[in-house]
């Protein structure tokens, strides 16, 4: 656990770029600064590991107070990943991500297996660890970062932009693949973005600042979208709170019928059962289009949007395998719906 | 091309304590020795203010300020001081002469580093000192060494000031063939210098090849 407790942070010439700040970061989960340009972000982050410190207040880091630890020591302890990958050029791929094994006095060869286990980790090619640094692409690059900020297998994890720099395809697969290891690895990650979208899908608890510092709200991203705490942070979410909210809404609650039919429509299916479109009922029109929900691990915006995309109204329920489990009718998703929109779930 | 030939052809000019071979060892002593007195002290000077970002201006403005210094006078000046007999007035000019290009490349070599690179060396836990020489050295190599070979090609070429004061060193065969008119002597004491010149700049291009890492020089190939 990380604690703010009254952290103020006034810089030379008399901004206040936090102002007062009072948080919690819980162990094991992602937390995420969001919020506009100059409110405080980076600064409240690089408070934690020293790199710069702070004017009054505390910052404790499971209960130690990170002013007493020398900050060389401390940040070894502590991942950290910039937005411009910051890779050192004239090292390899592989001696960069062994850059704090070697500081920690590993032995070569240990740091370097670490170093490979970890460029695997992450998703890159190991032909990559002969390379240097500019040699890769930029979505290359940040994955380094990454696996170098893991190398020494730090409980903490300080994430400041790293996926800001690269196009939006690069930047969905890098998200992904930190929500796949943090599964794995369950990291306490601090994770700036300006960017709500990534703030909503990366964390398990979103901090929203404004600017000079202030925090707005301090919620699960389900909570924010449902009662964002004032204009300004309805304002900063955006459009469309109620239907982004539903991806946190399990699809699991809704009601199934195991036929295949629903008023005026089949269920098409091939021989292995899996849907092959929505039959009109009389003549012999041909198959129309139809979507498909996984109970077991869609939200119930993608019900919403399986329902959207056939000309029957209904989802089509399936298996892990893509095979079919049912019809959900407009009346069972209608009650879900409901359900959802009476208060936050954390589905 | 004749005067060429009667200088190099002639067998007596390639022995003897005023033989090519001699002057050439006694030039060459000359430079190594004020480039390494240069050295001692500009890439600590450079590599500090540099790193700390802290009294360049001062430094770096004298620094510039002894480029505008005659070698020439500075010469006659110490000869004034210390008297003939050691190798003085020769060395200090030439230290002088060779500081500023090593310090102003070597100091703005580190102080030019990205600082995203510097702040992420900082923050994966590297120390001043590691950061300085885990870093920002290799990063700036280039232009550490580039000031080096400016300096050394300029300490080559005017290492040839050693001959006014009566001391060895290619010089002697310029000035004395001016004093006697022997234009082949000048001319070939001229070509040794260009040719050393020369010789100092190819062994700097090996020396960035050695020494600057691939990711730096981006001459990598993909594997
Ligand atoms: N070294 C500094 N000296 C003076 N003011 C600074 C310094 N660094 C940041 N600030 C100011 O502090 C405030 C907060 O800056 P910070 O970098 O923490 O913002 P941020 O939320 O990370 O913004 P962004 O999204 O643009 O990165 C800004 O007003 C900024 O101008
Ligand atoms: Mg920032």
């Amino acid at each position: 656990m990380i604690t703010f407790e009254g952290v103020t942070k006034r810089y030379g010439d008399g901004t206040v770029a936090v102002d007062n700040l009072n948080l919690q970061v819980p162990t094991g989960a992602i937390t995420v600064f969001v919020g506009p340009s100059g409110c405080g972000k980076t600064t409240s982050l690089r408070m934690i590991n020293r790199m710069i410190d702070a004017t009054e207040g505390r910052i404790l880091l499971d209960d130690q107070d990170v002013r007493k630890i020398d900050p060389p020591t401390l940040r070894r302890g502590i991942g950290y990943v910039i937005q411009q990958s910051g890779l050192f050029p004239h090292r390899k791929i592989v001696d960069n991500v062994a850059t704090v094994p070697y500081l920690l006095g590993w032995d070569k060869k240990k740091a370097r297996d670490r170093a490979m286990e970890l460029l695997e980790r992450v998703g890159l090619d190991l032909k990559m660890a002969d390379r240097y640094p500019f040699q890769l692409s930029g979505g290359q690059q940040q994955r380094v970062g990454v696996a170098r900020a893991l190398a020494a297998d730090p409980p903490v994890l300080l994430m400041d932009e790293p996926f800001s720099a690269v196009d939006p395809v690069v930047r969905t697969s890098l998200q992904d693949e930190l929500l796949r290891l943090q599964a794995e690895l369950q990291k306490t990650i601090v994770f700036v973005t300006h960017d709500i979208d990534e703030a909503i899908k990366l964390g398990d608890t979103v901090a929203v600042f404004r600017v000079g510092g202030h925090l707005a709200q301090v919620a699960d991203p389900s909570t924010l979208l449902a009662e964002p705490a004032d204009d300004f942070v309805e304002g900063f979410l955006g459009r469309d709170r109620g239907i982004r909210r539903l991806s946190f809404v399990s699809a699991g609650d809704l009601a199934v019928r195991s036929e295949a039919v629903v008023p005026g429509w089949s269920v098409a299916l091939d021989e292995d059962n899996r849907p092959l479109g929505w039959r009109p009922d009389g003549d012999g029109a041909g198959l129309q289009p139809f979507g498909t929900v996984d109970l077991k691990k869609d939200s119930l915006r993608a019900a919403l949007d399986a329902a959207l995309l056939a000309p029957s109204g209904c989802p089509i329920a399936v298996d892990g395998d893509g095979r079919f489990a049912g019809v959900v009718t407009r009346e069972a998703l209608d009650e879900a719906l409901t359900r959802a929109t009476r208060g936050p779930s954390d589905g | 091309m004749n005067w060429l030939f009667d200088f190099f052809g002639n067998g007596d000019n390639w022995s003897g304590s005023d033989g090519i071979p001699m002057r050439l060892l006694e030039h060459i002593e000359f430079s190594v020795v004020a480039l390494l007195l240069a050295m001692v002290i500009a890439i600590p000077l450079g590599l500090l203010i540099g790193h700390k970002r802290r009294g360049a201006v001062l430094v770096v403005v004298t620094a510039n300020a002894a480029r505008a210094l005659p070698t020439l006078g500075l010469v006659v000046l110490i000869v004034l001081l210390v008297g003939v007999g050691t190798t003085w007035p020769v060395l200090i000019p030439l230290v002088a002469l060779a500081i500023p290009p090593i310090l102003v490349n070597t100091y703005e070599g580190i102080r030019g580093v990205d600082e995203d690179l510097r702040d992420s060396a900082y923050g994966m836990g590297l120390r001043g000192g590691q950061v300085l020489m885990k870093v920002l050295v290799p990063v700036a190599l280039p232009l550490i060494l580039l000031g080096l070979r400016i300096a050394a090609i300029q300490v080559v070429a005017t290492a040839t000031v050693a001959a006014y004061v009566g001391l060895g060193g290619l010089g002697r065969y310029i000035i004395d063939g001016l004093a006697t008119k022997d234009f082949p002597s000048t001319i070939g004491g001229a070509v040794l210098v260009a040719v050393l010149a020369l010789v100092v700049q190819l062994g700097f291009s090996l020396l960035q090849r050695v020494l600057v890492s691939p990711g730096v020089s981006r001459r990598a190939k993909v594997r």
